[in-house]
């Protein structure tokens, strides 16, 4: 073990270590992996980071699992994956422009915080592709579930749970993950101009549609001040030509979409949404709007000053608004609205997470209750915002 | 298989909770007679048997409410039932339980196809959900076998997978909120805003929680717009581990079929007697199926047959025509009721790692001939989930003991090559006492120490998925 001198991170170096350290806290833990994501609220506790858990144990390209130690940096897990032509299937977020932080994003990291980009939209998130986990619990016991196989239904879905669950319930050590095969080719449709409604509404309309849609956002503004649409279709180089083709004849109505067919240019176009690379190095608090795609351009109205960019369709909008705006009125906008709003960036001393019903909060906290019965595990970081 | 003895107490105060049941739900929501009750002894898993006390079938979730909250008072357990097609007993009911079953909440409540999100009631079937929005040309993904039967309630309980998850996933994946009844009658909303859960992923640990969590009534689920179309190829092999290893290479260069089955000879022949299907002689058999618009499907299919044509194929058929692809599905879709053509069989649902294909595949020879019954393999290879059929005669003593411990030494023969025991048909009893072999002590405990949080009294489907050593103390106390 490394690390315990005074304001350094402790930094167990493998799983046993972690359990014997968990076991013998007497303090509350702040809990990370590389540090970037700075989800919730800020926790009061000695740091613990995973980082030195780290290495990729099994990659089978031809089983489409791979399994990680938790501390594993992202793109380590990634330049493995591109060595055979796969990759993550949910694009997770990088989290360093958005929040101004320092640090390698882990592969625990993005699990624990349920870290989707785009591509979730087509087929699936974080979640999804998590197949088993190993955790250390708030006890200090070490717990397994799930496996490396992706269909499982052993015993109950631990699995799901622990993917978002911030630290709060256990440290994850080890993730098994279902892995994709790359895109040989991709083509990305470009239209400017439009209004929210109307841009969700061609949104819809290609996910609707038989061509296997990757991506659809719209930034109220793009690189050059105006709105974007992006529609992203992903298959080989055939395909994405017939299917970009026939896309452009479905949303004529909208307008005539450019056509992006450079391999940087895309990649680059899709991690400027991913990493809502619009509201970097700008003023302001940064929501995470989860709704309908009718209902999300309503609610963004209804905040002032608010500007958007919409991912997944319209199911995702990250909203900056001017600094302080105060969560009621950002409550007041969702109404009745069944819809979601996670404060990112932020003060997020009052909390940060949207309320929960109160049944279900009991749930959560029951839950919470069995897997940390001290509640030393990041406490407090998933409590509503104020 | 064990079962805890019934508590005589419930029994006792029987009278008492069928008068109760009367006064809560109209008289034809309540099965008392032991007439009617019968139908509701066992599901697909029919070697397993026994009346429950009563039978209840709620027509509202309002109504779902009160059953539970009664038999929460008067601790008695409850048996949530979809349509009763759990092949692992995942409904099998004890003589002082009360079966609940979801068949009257058929209604599809809202569609959505800008969301592209389907709100059906639980006790719906699986095939009507994509009927219900076929015309507009979606479906719902997750296709267990028996889809023309079972309802969402059930696939939500066993996270129901079927032929096409390699591509589109299980019912977790497609599951986007549901509307459940806690065993004290609270109803909770979970999921629904959106794609992402607000607070613990709820949603996840209550799909595939083989109903001892609560009972799902409403469910949003993911429909998806159907590709242009899909085709399949039919390759034959020499032998079963050349097949497994054809599997591994398709994936590997990066193509992702729809669908991989697997066939081996004796299964191939069993179901070209029963179905005529017209398939070759040979070992084993893949059927991969690709979908998409006809430039995609050529050129993948193509590329398919690249591949297999280094692995030296017995034979090798591209469908050309809808036909064609009917004659080449008609015996795999056939292969459960060829089989049981042969006599009584007994189905497993393993999963392991698809790189381990050609050791089990060749393992589970070995234990044939020891075990002197035949098995015949036919499962979905792409995802690694097995379903190897074991032949036995039911009439001939010892026989059923026999295939017992052989579907047990091949279960765990899947854990110890890193798979697991079932795939997508779920623990129930079946596998309840194997459980010890994929999970350690402290793992069952976690686990059981959810069902703690969402049902403290143990009432709701009890005896199931944990060995009945390990829940024991945990059903004691609650009594």
């Amino acid at each position: 073990m490394t690390g315990q001198g005074a304001g350094q991170a402790a930094r167990p170096e493998s799983e046993a270590e972690l359990a014997e350290f968990v076991a013998a806290a007497q303090e509350p833990l702040r809990v990370f992996g590389g540090g970037t994501r700075q989800s919730g609220a800020p926790v009061n506790g000695a740091p613990l980071t995973v980082a030195g858990i780290s290495g990729i144990r099994l990659y089978e390209p031809g089983a489409l699992t791979l399994v990680a130690a938790a501390g594993t940096p992202l793109e380590d897990v990634e330049a493995a994956l591109a060595a055979e032509g796969q990759r993550l299937a949910f694009e997770p977020m990088d989290h360093r422009g958005l929040m101004g932080t320092q640090g390698v994003p882990t592969i625990g990291g993005a699990i624990a915080a349920n870290a989707s980009g785009p591509r979730r939209i087509q087929c699936g998130a974080a979640r999804d592709f998590a197949l088993g986990v190993r955790f250390v619990d708030g006890t200090g016991q070490i717990v397994a579930n799930g496996g490396r196989v992706m269909k499982n239904v052993t015993g109950y879905d631990i699995v799901k749970l622990m993917a978002g669950s911030y630290g709060t319930l256990g440290i994850l050590t080890e993730i098994s993950l279902k892995v994709l095969p790359g895109a040989r080719a991709t083509g990305v449709l470009l239209l400017e101009g439009l209004g929210d409604a109307e841009a969700i509404r061609a949104l819809s309309m290609a996910l609707g549609s038989p061509l296997d849609v990757s991506g659809a956002a719209h930034l109220q503004k793009g690189l050059d001040g105006d709105p974007v649409t992006m529609i992203r279709v992903e298959g080989t180089e055939a395909s994405v030509e017939e299917r970009c083709a026939k896309l452009r004849g479905l949303l004529a109505e909208f307008g005539e979409f450019a056509l992006e067919r450079d391999p940087d240019r895309t990649r680059r176009g899709w991690i400027h949404v991913r990493d809502v690379a619009s509201f970097h190095d700008r003023d302001g608090d940064v929501w995470r709007l989860s709704a309908t795609p009718a209902e999300a351009p309503r609610i963004v109205a209804g905040i002032a000053g608010a500007e958007a960019v919409y991912d997944w369709g319209g199911a995702l909008a990250w909203i900056l608004v001017p600094e302080g705006t105060p969560a009621a009125q950002v409550h007041a906008a969702i109404g009745g609205m069944r819809a979601a709003a996670t404060l990112v960036r932020g003060n997020r001393a009052a909390g940060a997470f949207a309320p929960l019903a109160a049944p279900v909060a009991a749930l959560n906290e029951g839950l919470r209750r069995k897997f940390d019965p001290r509640g030393i595990l990041n406490p407090g970081l998933m409590r509503a915002a104020a | 298989m064990d079962m805890p003895t019934p508590s005589a107490d419930i029994l006792a105060r029987r009278p008492e909770f069928e008068r109760r049941l009367r006064e809560i739900l109209p008289a034809e929501a309540v099965i008392l007679d032991p007439v009617g009750a019968r139908a509701y002894e066992c599901d697909a898993l029919s070697a397993y048997s026994c009346p429950p006390m009563a039978v209840a079938l709620p027509g509202s979730t309002g109504e779902v409410s009160d059953v539970l909250r009664l038999c929460s008072e008067m601790g008695v357990p409850v048996v949530p039932r979809g349509a009763g097609t759990s092949l692992a007993g995942g409904a099998l009911p004890t003589a002082d339980s009360l079966v609940l079953g979801v068949s009257r909440l058929t209604e599809v409540l809202d569609i959505d196809y800008d969301s592209r999100v389907i709100r059906v009631q639980a006790g719906r079937t699986n095939l009507s959900v994509t009927q219900s929005v076929g015309e507009r040309g979606f479906f719902y993904a997750p296709d267990p076998s028996s889809q023309l039967a079972c309802s969402i309630a059930g696939n939500i309980a066993m996270n129901s997978g079927g032929a096409h998850c390699l591509k589109y996933g299980v019912t977790t994946n497609n599951l986007l909120g549901v509307t459940m009844v806690m065993m004290d009658g609270t109803v909770v909303e979970i999921g629904g805003a959106g794609l992402d859960a607000q607070g613990y992923d709820l949603l996840g640990l209550v799909c595939g929680s083989e109903g001892q969590l609560g009972v799902v009534t409403e469910a949003a689920l993911r429909i998806l717009r159907a590709p242009e179309g899909a085709r399949p190829a039919l390759i034959g092999f020499a032998s079963s581990e050349v097949a497994g290893a054809c599997v591994s290479d398709i994936i590997k260069a990066g193509i992702l079929p729809v669908a991989i089955e697997f066939m081996d000879r004796p299964c191939i022949e069993a179901t070209d007697a029963f179905a005529n299907a017209g398939y070759p002689d040979c070992e084993a058999l893949l059927i991969v199926e690709v979908e998409g618009s006809e430039a995609e499907i050529s050129e993948q299919l193509e590329r398919i047959l690249e591949i297999a044509r280094r692995h030296d194929p017995v034979e090798l058929r591209l469908s050309e025509s809808e036909e064609e692809s009917a004659r080449i599905w008609a015996g795999r879709k056939s292969a459960f009721g060829a089989m049981g053509q042969l006599g009584d069989y007994m189905c497993l649902d393993g999963t392991i790692p698809v790189s381990q294909l050609p050791l089990v595949l060749r393992r589970i020879g070995e234990m044939s001939a020891r075990h002197g019954l035949k098995v015949a393999n036919v499962f979905h290879a792409g995802d690694g989930n097995m379903h190897p059929l074991i032949l036995f005669d039911a009439n001939k003593p010892g026989d059923l003991e026999t295939c017992e411990a052989f579907g047990a030494e091949i279960l765990k023969l899947c854990v110890e090559v890193g798979g697991c025991l079932t795939g997508e048909h779920g623990v129930g009893v079946e596998k309840r006492d194997l459980m010890g072999h994929q999970y350690g002590a402290r793992d069952l405990e976690m686990q059981m120490a959810v069902k703690d949080v969402f049902d403290p009294g143990w009432l709701l489907n009890p005896a199931k998925v944990f060995p009945l050593e390990a829940s024991g103390p945990r059903r004691m106390a609650a009594q």
